[in-house]
């Protein structure tokens, strides 16, 4: 029986974590449909799922054979240079030193790629195949995520839920609105899940060294508040930094 | 060939955006199993170390990006 620390844990970081990558994929097949037609963007984004679908139905029981001591740590390994990764880019975005990721800049710039397609014979299909690959790439991070945080404890079911309900909002929220949601606070949620898929990384390679962490699934929130400390720090410290800072 | 080049590098950056941060995640983690499988370092202290690890590794990056 899972505990509430790594079932509520699990589900936040695959909500959060795919939430960022649909809104991604969202904002493409949105300029496909707005921009060409909604046809070759729903037959590109389907096309895209059942891909992944089937990548996931063939490749996810062969997890189920690995011990769980190395899974543990092969995921550990993986979540944490995942995670990382993320919190690095955050946290520089966070403090100024790298430009925000702007969800109305991607739209502008996939609407005039596909304006300038338009005349061509095969626009269709060019058009097609942004959505399919806009889905394919965001969505091949969906399920690296979900298989992450969810099998080391067996939970990739509640984790591919956390997930579903990210689509089912952004597809929501996006069909009602009908633009690109330019709202959602990216970095902040990029900034979270990096902490987050960090924590889970550092526990699961301690557990996957045979760490008996002190409080079990407990571990998690203190390793989690010390990243959350120190990522905070770090972004005023690079905000002093930065050589424009340092200038004035 | 093109969507599949595509799709294997936007695997591999999953993982490696500054290789630097990669390379040195990764050299933390060997010299730690190393620690633990070899010098019977106890599991606890080395999941300690590498938290300490990691946190270093993260501002030092941080820094050296902001400072570049």
């Amino acid at each position: 029986m899972p505990t509430f620390t790594a079932l509520s844990s699990t589900v936040t970081a695959a909500f959060l974590g795919s939430l960022v990558e649909v809104v991604e994929a969202f904002t493409i097949v949105l300029a496909v449909g707005i921009t060409r037609s909604w046809k070759p963007a729903l037959i590109g984004a389907g096309l895209a799922l059942a891909l992944l679908v089937g990548l996931v139905v063939i490749f996810g029981p062969l997890i189920a054979l690995i011990p769980i001591h190395l899974m543990q740590f092969v995921v550990g390994v993986l979540l944490l240079m995942f995670g990382m990764r993320w919190l690095r880019k955050a946290i520089l975005r966070a403090a100024g030193v790298i430009a925000l990721h702007d969800e109305a800049m991607a739209f502008a710039k996939e609407t005039d790629l596909l304006t300038r397609q338009a005349a061509e014979r095969r626009a269709d299909y060019l058009a097609g195949l942004a959505a399919f690959k806009a889905v394919l790439l965001e969505g091949v991070e969906v399920v690296f995520i979900v298989i992450a945080v969810g099998t080391a404890r067996g939970l990739t079911l509640y984790a591919g839920l956390g997930a579903l309900a990210a689509v089912i909002l952004v597809v929501c929220v996006g069909a009602i609105l009908h633009r690109p949601l330019t709202q959602i606070p990216e970095n902040t949620l990029k900034f979270a899940v990096g902490l987050m898929l960090t924590a889970f990384g550092v526990f699961w390679l301690g557990e996957g060294l045979g760490a008996d962490w002190p409080g079990a699934d407990l571990a998690l929130l203190y390793i989690l508040a010390s990243l959350v400390a120190v990522s905070a720090g770090t972004v005023s410290l690079a905000r002093r930094a930065t050589p424009k800072a340092r200038s004035l | 060939m093109t969507l599949l080049r595509a799709i294997l590098a936007e695997l591999l950056a999953l993982f490696v955006d500054d290789s630097r941060l990669a390379l040195q995640v990764l050299g933390l983690v060997c010299a730690i199993t190393a620690l633990v499988k070899l010098a019977a370092l106890e599991p606890l202290l080395a999941s300690a170390l590498l938290l300490i690890g990691c946190i270093c590794i993260l501002v030092a990056s941080v820094l050296h990006r902001a400072k570049s």
